[in-house]
């Protein structure tokens, strides 16, 4: 059971959410309409999970991205799961670059993804649990068809498989369940994608930091 | 600049006296001297109360009154003017900014224009009204020769002396009178031509609107399509927002919705599960379209991360590799980024499908205040941007921003398209 804050603008989605959620038993003890509602809820509520839309009022552009990170370098290590309208990489990047520690779970999900029912409630006791989670359509984006990009490149399909089941938050074996392949190969690929992508292997939680990686040089503008 | 009555007589000088023309030009002179008479009176008067009351302040109220008296004056003779040029002469004053008789003098005390019509009313005033009275003259005394059997016939008794000393004893003896008269209309015909001409000619040049007052339209129109681009701008955020919080958020309910249902039957072997979960998927789909649509009225990304992050996004889409290279210190004016925007999605667009290319670069830079991009593709070349009725929108698109398209496209390849548009306007 986690104790969730919930902000989503839109009533019926906002209401579908919280039943869905109390429906497996989780409990909502805050579901709110705006940023500044958030950031009062979290503070009021301390819950295991904050669940949050990119697009909030007043102003409908990033406030609850915004507010997310906020509540992070105010709560470290609070976990959050940000819902997007969006594939946009640029949102996902200003999420993990913006958050001030790796600690505690991010993820980043499309709104699709709570159709997906036990998709969606699988990510949010990953992220609960201190996990990353990158929404599958997203990474698919992030990992296709660049070409041009250097570090990438020199990773074979397979490893890029592997990379984008681990941005998605899978663990060697679940990684080795969905591939059919043994957990000892996957441990093989993720070294190989470590040391291809330069990663020094004390530098934290390696396999978020191979995804951020990714995701910093996408746009580097941000 | 042409004057009709000297085109009329240069190429038909003779039929030119039997014409309507003689007429209209008289008519024209005549009332012509008319008007410069009490034009030149109300300005002479004006210029006496005004210098004469200028101590006690009012005067020289007074004396911005005969500076704009040009004005209604000018405003009339362009409606004379018509009574013998069949184009009529172009207002010179701009708008105003504001209602009320201060934004009015303050505007028009301001223009070239109201000075040149102020000449034109002294030119009017003196030159013409003298010359108008002169040929007045000339005319009235023709018409009366003319007359003279008339007069004679109807004034007799009495004697009539066309020339001092010999009495005219009837009508008959007065028709070599009548043979001047009708020379004097006949030469009255050419000197009245010539002489409308020249006021026409005067007229045009200074009542007219010139390039340079014609300028301060221009801006105006400018600034009146860059408004309408903005409106239509902020018509396409509401209809994204629109579907963004309206159909999209209720799709999304709706696949979770299913998605709950299909919780409830997990385990129950019932025929329902594979129809929800159809459901489930077709409501997907119409979300994938939906987004789409809605990216293409107005992206988000644009909207919070800038024209880099925007077109990265893009680039990823493009069924062909884009490789992106843009180097922008800060956000533009989103008009600006809007255009850039549409023309990279027009041009990744035309290159995807018309090009042949498998490789397209966008690189941007910012130039002295200026947004340069160019969009170079490797394809086949030979891209016809009159053709393209998407290139030409885009065209004015960047028109309005004061900006240009440049389209290179030999046949061979590659095709580049080239957008400057200044970030100041």
């Amino acid at each position: 059971m986690l104790r969730v804050v919930l902000a989503e603008d839109a009533v019926l989605l906002r209401a579908g959410l919280v039943e869905l959620l109390s429906r497996v038993g989780h409990e909502v003890t805050a579901a709110v309409g705006d940023a500044a509602e958030l950031a009062r809820a979290v503070d009021a509520d301390r819950p295991d999970v904050v669940i949050t839309d990119v697009r909030m009022p007043p102003g409908f552009r990033d406030e609850g991205l915004k507010a997310a990170l906020e509540l992070r370098s105010r709560h470290p290590g609070l976990p959050v799961v940000v819902l997007s309208q969006y594939v946009a990489t640029a949102y996902a990047t200003q999420l993990f670059s913006g958050a001030s520690s790796a600690e505690g779970g991010l993820g980043y999900l499309l709104k699709d993804r709570v159709g997906e029912v036990t998709d969606f409630l699988d990510a949010l006791d990953r992220v609960a649990g201190g996990q990353t989670v990158i929404d599958p359509e997203v990474v698919r984006v992030l990992l296709q068809q660049r070409t041009a990009d250097e570090p990438l490149q020199r990773l074979t399909p397979r490893e890029r498989e592997v990379l984008a089941l681990m941005a998605e938050g899978l663990n060697n074996q679940a990684i080795a369940q969905r591939l059919t392949i043994t957990e000892a190969s996957v441990v093989k690929h993720s070294s190989n994608i470590f040391m291809k992508l330069d990663l020094d292997p004390a530098e934290g939680n390696r396999r978020v930091l191979a995804v951020l990686a990714h995701l910093r040089r996408e746009a580097p503008q941000v | 600049m042409t004057v009709a009555v000297w085109e009329a007589l240069r190429e038909r000088p003779l039929r030119f006296a039997l014409s309507t023309w003689p007429l209209r030009c008289w008519a024209f002179l005549l009332s012509g001297t008319v008007v410069g008479f009490f034009a030149l009176l109300l300005l002479t008067v004006l210029l006496f109360v005004g210098v004469g009351l200028s101590v006690v302040g009012v005067g020289l109220l007074v004396l911005m009154g005969v500076a704009v008296l040009g004005i209604p004056v000018a405003a009339l003779e362009r409606h004379r003017l018509r009574l013998v040029e069949p184009e009529p002469l172009l207002d010179p004053h701009g708008s105003l900014p504001g209602t009320g008789a201060w934004p009015w003098l303050r505007t028009r005390l301001r223009e070239r224009a109201t000075w040149r019509e102020l000449g034109y009313t002294l030119a009017l005033g003196v030159v013409f009204t003298a010359t108008g009275i002169g040929f007045a003259a000339l005319l009235g005394l023709s018409v009366l020769l003319t007359a003279t059997p008339v007069i004679v016939w109807a004034i007799a008794p009495d004697t009539v002396m066309l020339v001092p000393g010999r009495p005219i004893s009837d009508p008959v003896a007065a028709l070599p009178g009548s043979a001047a008269g009708l020379l004097g209309l006949f030469v009255s015909a050419y000197v009245g031509g010539l002489l409308a001409g020249a006021q026409v000619w005067v007229a045009q040049s200074l009542l007219s609107a010139r390039d340079e007052d014609l300028s301060t339209r221009v801006i105006e129109l400018t600034r009146s399509r860059v408004r309408l681009v903005d409106a239509f701008e902020a018509e396409r955020r509401r209809i994204e927002r629109d579907l963004h919080d309206g159909a999209q958020q209720q799709l999304v309910a709706l696949s979770m919705t299913l998605g709950l249902a299909e919780l409830e039957l997990r385990g129950q072997d019932s025929p329902a599960t594979p129809l929800i979960a159809r459901a489930r998927g077709e409501a997907r789909q119409a979300l994938d379209q939906l987004r789409s649509l809605v990216r293409g009225i107005h992206p988000q990304v644009l909207t919070d991360h800038g024209l880099p992050a925007a077109v990265s996004e893009l680039a990823l889409r493009n069924p062909i590799p884009v490789t992106v290279e843009m180097h922008l210190p800060d956000r533009l004016p989103s008009a600006v980024e809007t255009t850039a925007y549409f023309t990279v999605t027009e041009a990744l667009t035309n290159a995807s499908k018309h090009s042949g290319a498998d490789q397209v670069s966008v690189v941007g830079r910012l130039h002295d205040d200026k947004l340069v991009l160019l969009i170079t593709d490797n394809g086949h070349g030979g891209a016809d941007p009159a053709a393209g009725a998407g290139l030409q929108g885009l065209a004015d698109r960047v028109a309005i921003l004061k900006g240009r398209l440049v389209v290179t496209s030999p046949v061979g390849g590659p095709t580049q398209l080239r957008v400057e548009v200044p970030c100041s306007a």
